[in-house]
């Protein structure tokens, strides 16, 4: 397991700061993340903006969708040809109904899927963590392939103001 | 929006978390005596189904009575859940916070409820599998889904299966939160449940833009829910006051009337009972009042229009109906309570600011919206089956039976023992959105004024 590094801080600032400092250590994008309890403005800590696909889900569920609908709808009716009320077998207006409630079913279910997904979720080891930052303490934490970078990454959270680190 | 007091992280933990990492003293009672009225239900709902329909006061040529027109109910009031949590979310409106969690939930507990309805309501509940799914490959008979009676159930499962999977997704980051405040097998669940939520930008950015893309693919199932709900009416040709072709308009703006009552109704009591009187603000109700006033006004304006539509053609057996519903008694005094406790009451009240930012009546005025959409619901289907029409060789006057009645109690009892369940393992407010508002709010001068502003993202 790599080792990692979790610097403790109260305030977004000195959190922002040390954010700073680990990218003038030379520290690689990804190698180092910002954990909240809480949803902040993009950007607020100068944390690498993640880029995500998750537009395309919805699309591609509801292309699987609506197929499954005009399946179902067409090959069942067609299966089994009863004439009710002189409306045609292959009715399109109720037809249309079936294929807009199943498209847009498929579109949600790839949404949510799309959203665990993107999240890289399910992460059951999930790594260092502080119980703290979900009371609205902010968490640095920083991941290492290289353990000789460990003192340089405590300097920067400890000059920044960390107030505990914790390490795994 | 200036009642808020600051508020730190580990204070909104404390208090928002109060149903699930305490019980109040409340709880197991309330809990207990639900859970006696539920199991009462179950049991008439058992015998029902061994008797048979007869035991109810359905009889030629009323076929449709308490059971689909609380049925209709439910269904109604599942519309507030994602409307008010989709719209309010897409427009980023501030005062959303503290109701969005609780409008979800009862959208998922309500349509759980509608769903038994028409189960039972068909007398072989076990039989209903063979009329919404292709089921018999061997014989090849399949459902006909030119029917709106198999529309009906595919719209409601698409929009209860999309609501539930919304409400989990959102409550992704409460769970992180309950799992930091648990032991044991509490949380080992939250753990679980939790999927290994941390907080960082990417899981918050994906929380932000699938609430607003899961916002925006629900709200169309919303409107084509109740539209099509009201299709199980509107295409039936044979019956006066259900073939009119503003039904499915009407039946949504009616469904958002009573929803956003009913979730009125819930936060004054999750105000009262778990005393969350610093997240439930009369700001908010303030705010749900003014929504509703634009709301009811909507709704009446379709209500006489429907009646406009029906007199205006002049055909005589329409206008048969239209006297019998609003003279004959006792159709004209349900007519006249359900005027009264859908609109004429409570809207003229809600102009006032001091009657929209005082809970109790918030509270009993959204009850009245309730009594009156569920009356509204049973004078469009009832009086139309029961007018005596030529060529119908026996009548019978409705009475819903005590079965009926009972069943109908239940349904009540289920959402708020469902609810009171549902508090003990999870938050019914969302604390990271509440934690969100503190951190995008600014205390600025503006004279001698200080005023809480919000600071909102570019995008």
């Amino acid at each position: 397991m790599r080792k990692s590094i979790l610097g403790l801080f109260q305030q977004p600032e000195p959190a922002a700061d040390a954010m700073d400092g680990l990218k003038e250590a030379g520290f690689e994008l990804g190698t180092f993340d910002v954990l909240t309890g809480t949803p902040y403005p993009e950007g607020a800590f100068g944390e690498h903006v993640p880029q995500h696909r998750l537009f395309r889900y919805p699309a591609f569920g509801a292309i699987i969708g609506f197929t499954l609908a005009v399946f179902l709808t067409s090959v069942t009716q067609l299966a089994y040809p009863l004439v009710t009320g002189g409306k045609p077998i292959l009715s399109i207006f109720a037809m249309l109904i079936i294929m807009y409630e199943m498209t847009m079913l498929a579109g949600v279910i790839a949404t949510v899927i799309g959203i665990v997904i993107e999240s890289r979720l399910p992460n059951m080891q999930p790594g260092i963590y502080d119980t703290r930052i979900t009371e609205g303490w902010i968490g640095v934490v920083i991941t290492f392939d290289d353990e000789s970078k460990v003192a340089d990454a405590e300097s920067v959270l400890n000059k920044a103001g960390a107030l505990e680190i914790k390490h795994a | 929006m200036q009642q808020r007091r600051e508020l730190d992280q580990v204070y909104t933990n404390r208090k928002l978390l109060n149903g699930q990492l305490d019980t109040p003293k409340w709880w197991l009672p309330t809990v207990s005596i639900l859970g006696v009225v539920v199991l009462i239900g179950v049991v008439v709902i058992a015998t029902m189904i061994n008797k048979g329909l007869g035991v109810t006061g359905l009889a030629r040529p009323v076929y449709w009575g308490l059971f689909i027109t609380t049925f209709v109910f439910w269904v109604g009031i599942s519309h507030a859940g994602i409307m008010i949590s989709a719209i309010l979310r897409l427009t980023q409106a501030e005062w959303r916070r503290p109701v969005t969690r609780a409008a979800e939930l009862l959208t998922v507990f309500s349509l759980l409820t509608a769903l038994v309805f028409p189960l039972i309501h068909a007398g072989r509940p076990w039989r209903i599998a063979y009329w919404i799914m292709p089921y018999d490959i061997s014989r090849g008979i399949y459902p006909n889904i030119r029917s709106p009676l198999i529309m009906d159930p595919v719209a409601i499962s698409t929009y209860l299966t999309g609501s539930t999977l919304f409400l989990y997704i959102a409550l992704l980051p409460d769970l992180g939160n309950l799992r930091d405040r648990t032991t044991g097998w509490k949380n080992a669940m939250y753990t679980v449940l939790s999927l290994g939520w941390r907080g960082n930008p990417r899981q918050w950015k994906m929380q932000t833009v699938g609430g607003i893309l899961l916002s925006a693919l629900m709200l169309p199932i919303f409107v084509s829910v109740h539209s099509i709900v009201s299709w199980d009416f509107a295409v039936a040709a044979a019956v006066e006051g259900w073939h009119s072709t503003i039904f499915a308009p009407y039946f949504v703006i009616g469904a958002v009337h009573s929803g956003v009552s009913a979730v009125v109704t819930m936060m004054a009591l999750m105000r009262w009972l778990w005393k969350w009187d610093d997240f439930i603000r009369p700001e908010h109700f303030d705010a749900l009042a003014r929504l509703l006033i634009v709301v009811a006004t909507g709704w009446l304006a379709f209500t006489f229009l429907e009646l406009t539509f029906a007199l205006y053609g002049q055909d005589a057996p329409e206008i048969a109906l239209r006297e019998m519903q609003m003279f004959q008694w006792p159709w004209n005094a349900l007519f006249i309570i359900f005027f009264l406790t859908a609109y004429a009451i409570p809207v003229p009240m809600w102009l006032f600011k001091r009657v929209r930012t005082n809970i109790a009546l918030m509270f009993w005025t959204s009850i009245l919206v309730n009594i009156g959409m569920w009356l509204e619901r049973f004078l469009i289907i009832v009086p139309g089956l029961a007018r005596r029409t030529p060529f119908v060789y026996t009548w019978e006057a409705y009475r819903p039976s005590a079965v009926e009645w009972t069943i109908f109690i239940w349904s009540f009892a289920w959402v708020t023992f469902l609810m009171l369940l549902f508090s003990k393992f999870f938050p019914l407010v969302p604390l990271f959105e509440q934690k969100e508002s503190q951190v995008f709010t600014e205390d600025v001068m503006i004279g001698r004024a200080k005023i809480p502003a919000i600071i909102r993202e570019a995008d």
